[in-house]
């Protein structure tokens, strides 16, 4: 079963009209992930890492190619679709701007929830699970602003976790932080990664993060240019 | 997920505060600015239609085309019969006749001799017949500024200003020159029983009042009037029933070989007065549209501007798995429901003052003081139902269109791109 691709990328390719002419942030890519994968996309800035993530995501479609992702085809899901899409399966975070500044860090968490009919009940027993994982129980109360680079990222790990998707996208997540918290961020999700089975897949040029991949993909110029997985680890 | 936005709303001073501040301010100034231009408006009605032209007014042909000169020779002479008809022909209206006559009041020492004189303007009303009610009509109780009301015919009222003129006190004797309708000299002897304050420049000048009976006396005028004042009996101006009537009375005299025959003229047919009052109301009209287009461009920008801040937060709502549409009709219900908290305030707030401007009102007498049409001195607001929603209405819809365009203009960009304006 764990064989089995959850996300399977054919011949990828994704445009933009630049100046007249199309210009490959993405060209023929072809690549798949497995179940519980904690993989690395690793590449230089514009390398095509972020497009490569929100295409898996549904938050944008491949100009050519498919991308298969829980046997979901996203170039032919409707709006809709991909939004149900992301809701059940798919979590995210961002290098910055993950938290909303209006709302506690409980209702942060609680708010990936709502689109799902969970009981109230049922919500805060997750939410408070959640925190617990990242270990914030007690900053639930607090609004994003008094909460330090870290735990913010912690808060967004704990949002995108709290439903159990089955994917997590990670876009260059410790880009911000020092080393300190990008190796604890670190280990949360790669515990998380075995607990859950979740299939993590992070962009990142970081080199703190390199030693954590079970698998590294290295994108240039919107091409994979090698790949190699890491056995080192346990 | 309902409660939770509302959250956001509330706690979010650029969703709630801000945009309601902007409604509620455009709101409340196109309320109050509407109620102010009916109100000035509707009382400078009131006040032509009780001071001159009443709601319609009767006089013959002849008079009605020489009117500037107050013409008595050309009076109304059956006027019980022409009463009686009216008041069978047209019930809700009640019709008052008043004389205007022209002439000298001279004041006399002991003897007889002149101190002073000038001319003035007099008019004749029924001070004594209560079922008249011109007392009330033309508020003399409370214009009153000296002395008393006249409690016999042979005493006269006169404008402060034009007692002021020729020195005269309450008790003071004057003499009225001036010639009856057939043109023979009449001087009529009155004591002053005090002074009035119209509030109006025209009648304030130069303005004598003694009772139309004592008017008809002295001016040979029985059974005649100048002109003859009809006023709905609930007080209000209907400009297009008086049309109507105006019509019908003309169109029984229209073959009429008489020539003083009577004329009805509706109070919009007087002294241009319908031009006017389309004037004053297309210019408020304009006004108003104006105000609302500015309302939204203002609200639309305060959308605009909560845009960038918002994309964070579509970005992550979409990400976490709300669909565009959704997130588009959240953005929709929530500037509806800001735009009707914004426009109730704004119009509570806006009727509000209007009802103070309507009790209270702006005394503008003094930049009046040379006016020569008759204009109300008080400046007075005026609540009427319209303007509960002419504010209202404009008010939410703006706020809604504002957000629905700056709100498309996010949707348009690709899911991804909200994304990437925040990598910054
Ligand atoms: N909407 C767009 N229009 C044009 N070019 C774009 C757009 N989005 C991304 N790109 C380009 O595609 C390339 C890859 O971008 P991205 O995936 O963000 O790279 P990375 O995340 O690795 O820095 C970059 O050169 C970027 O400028
Ligand atoms: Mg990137």
């Amino acid at each position: 079963m764990s064989n089995t691709p959850i996300i399977e990328l054919k011949n990828l390719s994704k445009s933009y009209p630049v100046a007249g002419k199309s210009f490959y942030a993405l060209k023929d890519v072809s690549i798949s992930f497995k179940k519980a994968e904690f993989t690395g996309v690793v590449g230089p800035s514009g390398s095509g890492k972020t497009t490569l993530l929100n295409i898996i995501g549904s938050l944008d479609s491949p100009s050519s190619g498919t991308a298969l992702v829980l046997n979901n085809n996203i170039s032919e899901l409707t709006h809709s679709q991909a939004a149900k899409l992301r809701n059940h399966h798919i979590g995210f975070i961002f290098q910055v701007f993950n938290l909303l500044p209006v709302y506690t860090v409980y209702e942060n968490v609680e708010f990936a929830l709502l689109l799902q009919n969970f009981s109230a009940e049922k919500r805060k027993k997750m939410v408070l699970e959640a925190l617990e994982w990242v270990g914030l129980q007690d900053h639930k109360d607090k609004k994003p602003d008094k909460l330090s680079g870290g735990e913010s990222q912690r808060v967004a790990i704990a949002r995108a976790m709290v439903k159990s998707p089955k994917i997590l996208l990670a876009d260059e997540p410790t880009a911000n932080l020092d080393a300190e918290n990008a190796h604890s961020i670190l280990k949360t999700m790669k515990t998380l990664n075995k607990e859950l089975d979740t299939t993590f897949i992070f962009s990142t040029h970081d080199e703190k993060v390199m030693k954590y991949l079970s698998r590294t993909i290295v994108l240039k110029d919107g091409k994979i240019d090698k790949e190699r997985a890491n056995k080192s680890r346990t | 997920m309902i409660n939770f936005l509302i959250k956001g709303i509330l706690r979010d001073r650029t969703k709630s505060l801000i945009p309601i501040c902007v409604i509620t301010i455009g709101v409340s100034i196109t309320v109050f600015m509407a109620g102010f231009v009916k109100g000035v408006m509707s009382d400078f009605v009131s006040t032509t239609a009780k001071l001159d032209s009443g709601h319609l007014k009767i006089m013959t042909k002849p008079y009605y085309e020489n009117k500037d000169q107050i013409p008595n020779d050309l009076a109304i002479l059956n006027l019980s019969m022409l009463t009686r008809t009216l008041d069978s022909s047209f019930p809700n209206l009640k019709w008052v006749p008043r004389i205007k006559f022209g002439g000298i009041l001279d004041v006399p020492d002991k003897n007889g001799e002149t101190i002073l004189q000038g001319p003035g303007i007099g008019l004749g009303i029924h001070l004594f017949d209560k079922s008249k009610g011109e007392l009330a009509r033309l508020s003399i109780n409370k214009s009153l500024i000296r002395g008393s009301i006249p409690n016999s015919p042979d005493e006269i009222i006169l404008s402060e200003s034009f007692s002021r003129k020729l020195k005269v006190n309450p008790g003071d004797l004057v003499t009225y020159f001036g010639a009856t309708m057939e043109g023979s000299m009449v001087f009529e002897s009155f004591k002053m029983s005090g002074t009035v304050n119209f509030g109006n420049p025209v009648l304030d000048k130069s303005t004598f009042i003694i009772d139309f009976n004592e008017a008809q006396k002295i001016l040979d005028m029985e059974n005649g009037t100048g002109e003859l004042l009809g006023f709905f009996n609930n007080d209000i101006y209907d400009d297009v029933s008086s049309l109507k009537i105006e019509k019908s009375f003309n169109a029984s005299y229209e073959n009429s070989s008489d020539e003083f025959a009577p004329i009805m003229v509706s109070l919009r047919n007087q002294n241009d007065l319908g031009s006017t009052i389309d004037l004053i109301n297309t210019f408020s009209s304009i006004f108003i549209f104006i105000f609302v287009l500015a309302m939204s461009m203002v609200l639309w920008n305060t959308g605009l501007i909560g845009g960038l801040r918002r994309f964070q937060e579509f970005g992550i709502r979409l990400a976490i798995g709300e669909s565009k549409r959704h997130v588009y009709f959240s953005l929709l219900i929530e500037s509806f429901f800001i735009g009707l908290i914004g426009s109730s305030i704004g119009t509570f707030l806006g009727v509000s003052f209007c009802y103070y401007m309507q009790e209270n009102g702006i005394d503008i007498s003094a930049a009046l003081e040379n006016s020569a049409i008759i204009f109300p001195s008080v400046l007075k607001a005026e609540v009427t139902p319209d303007l509960f929603y002419i504010g209202f209405i404009p008010g939410l819809l703006s706020m809604v269109f504002g957000s629905s365009l700056s709100g498309r203009g996010i949707f348009r960009r690709n899911t991804a791109n909200l994304f990437k304006e925040l990598e910054v």
